[in-house]
């Protein structure tokens, strides 16, 4: 639906030339909800522009429903973006014109007939929830008020994408969720791909099935949500799971184990998926005659899947230790030994 | 003794309304064309456009260094070519529109600037073309400036006809220099003041008001 071909932007900013992207490639598929995080400057901005060409590339290629959005006239862009609808950080909805206005805009610019634009508009308040407030102006609106209009807006022209533009920044943590939750309807009713930014862990954690992350114009990792999350390769993508996965034992129990003793050892687990419904501790503790000691325990819910994370203090002989070392590990568990 | 009567003064008000209700319709007509395109074709606008800029930025410019007793003077063979006459209340008006074009322009440009870079991306993403991005999002969005700075241009007018008067246009502000400056009459200068201060704050008055109710929400 949506293909990044080494993506490279150069800005010029008084003479001095930024590299935004630096070849950058990323591909997302029809019903995909992808999501890209990184801080601010990382060059996810710029990123999103490229997909309904706000920004243009100093080189590489943006395909987009297998239209090459650098080979086409003006015109034909504009019908494009008519495909690609876009929600904003701010909203960016129109202060002089009320609810209703606001949402018939992109009809309005389609010359659809009058009839047509109320049916649509009305509509599309229910889908979003927002039917009292037709008359309204966005100045008399909450924040997650104006973002359901905007994503009225961006649906007006039943697109095949929506783009997300840091869309819950600046909401509240209960009313992000119910965007994000309102996004999930949107791609699940109306088969719409999502491809969102943003700089909160949380949010993909919520939502995406796929994620990239992108540090100084360069995505460093992507993969499928499980992937990632449950087994991050790079030190930035590592501090944004830490962020929504806690996987860190308290200093104060860590301080009462003797790590001199060889016959205690401290295991990091991870359960990922189908394996996470096992009971492989229990299993190699009776099968090697060890004590476990829970140490800390936690469970995240990724799409459906389930990322455990546990860390035990297995006690008992120094061999029957690593026989159940092994055991988790023969069993696709992540074994991991803690250094005090 | 008071030098002029009443009809006098009522003929005054007459030709200044005149003055700056054409020179300012004209103007504007003229002007805020210009001042959109400046918008438009600066860094960052919709069609960008360097040439376009400069040359209407530098044109703008000059005209408005320019004071405007000597363009009323400097350009009389322009406006006896247009309104066949280069004295009388017809004849001041070429100058007034010649004045204010560029003031409005600027003025417009001010305020259409003032509207966020984010309404006109979110246009440009719903493949608007630049003329729906300045009618549906440009100026709806400024509305509330664009009433204000109208209002600038048409208290600036009032203050020009008052020059005029040397090319013999007529109007209140020729009445005080002529009448009440040039003859020490006092009293014709107070009586003149002060309609042009009543002018002056029902224009502004009525441009706030007009100004807040386009932008009440």
């Amino acid at each position: 639906m949506i293909e990044l071909k080494n993506i490279q932007k150069i800005f010029n900013k008084k003479g001095v030339k930024v590299e935004a992207l630096k070849g950058v490639n990323l591909q997302v598929d029809k019903g995909d909800i992808f999501g890209v995080i990184g801080f601010s400057g990382a060059g996810k901005s710029t990123l999103i522009r490229m997909v309904n060409y706000l920004e243009q590339p100093t080189s590489g290629e943006v395909i987009v429903d297998n239209k090459n959005l650098g080979k086409l006239t003006t015109k034909e862009l504009r019908e494009v973006r008519k495909q690609i609808g876009m929600i904003f950080q701010h909203f960016n909805l129109l202060e002089s014109k009320n609810v209703f206005e606001n949402i018939a805009i992109p009809l309005v610019l389609n010359h659809r007939t009058k009839d047509e634009i109320e049916s649509r508009v009305n509509e599309l308040l229910e889908f979003v929830g927002l039917e009292d407030k037709a008359k309204a102006y966005p100045s008399e609106l909450s924040g997650g008020q104006k973002q359901r209009i905007g994503i009225a807006r961006a649906l007006a022209t039943n697109p095949l994408i929506l783009l997300c533009d840091e869309a819950t920044s600046a909401l509240d943590p209960q009313t992000t969720g119910s965007i994000l939750q309102l996004l999930k309807k949107i791609n699940r009713e109306y088969n719409i791909t999502i491809l969102m930014i943003t700089h909160e862990m949380a949010v993909i954690r919520e939502v995406c099935n796929k994620v990239a992350v992108m540090e100084n114009g360069e995505i460093i990792e992507q993969g499928n949500l499980l992937e990632v999350f449950g087994n991050p390769k790079e030190q930035t993508t590592k501090n944004f799971v830490k962020t929504v996965v806690h996987d860190e034992v308290p200093q104060v129990i860590l301080d009462e184990i003797n790590s001199e003793d060889e016959n205690s050892k401290v295991l990091k687990l991870k359960f990922i998926g189908e394996n996470s419904k096992k009971a492989i501790l229990a299993e190699a503790c009776s099968e090697f005659n060890v004590q476990p000691n829970i140490l800390f325990a936690n469970v995240t819910e990724l799409q459906g899947n389930i990322l455990g994370n546990l860390i035990v203090e297995l006690k008992g002989e120094k061999e029957d230790i690593e026989n159940a070392h092994k055991y988790m590990k023969d069993r696709k568990v992540g074994v991991e030994e803690v250094l005090i | 003794m008071t030098t002029i009567t009443g009809p006098q003064i009522i003929k005054a008000i007459i030709e200044t309304l005149q003055m700056v209700s054409v020179s300012l319709l004209i103007g504007s007509l003229l002007g805020i064309p210009l001042g959109i395109l400046l918008v438009i074709t600066n860094k960052g606008g919709i069609i960008k456009n360097k040439a376009i800029y400069s040359a209407l930025n530098n044109v703008i410019n000059i005209v408005r260094s320019v004071p405007f007793i000597i363009l009323l003077a400097a350009i009389v063979p322009f406006t006896r070519l247009i309104v066949g006459t280069s004295i009388g209340t017809k004849a001041a008006i070429v100058p007034l529109i010649i004045y204010i074009i560029p003031y409005i322009a600027r003025l417009i440009e001010n305020s259409l600037l003032e509207v966020n870079d984010g309404i006109i991306e979110a246009a440009e993403s719903m493949g608007a073309t630049p003329v729906q991005i300045i009618w549906h999002f440009l100026l709806p969005e400024a509305m509330g400036s664009l009433i204000l700075s109208l209002t600038t241009a048409t208290i600036g007018l009032i203050g020009a006809t008052a020059m005029a008067g040397t090319i013999g246009a007529g109007g209140i502000g020729d009445v005080a220099i002529s009448y009440g400056y040039q003859r020490f009459d006092t009293k014709v200068i107070l009586i003149t003041v002060i309609i042009l201060i009543i002018f002056v704050q029902a224009i502004q008055n009525f441009g706030n008001k007009l100004a807040r109710k386009v932008r009440r929400h």
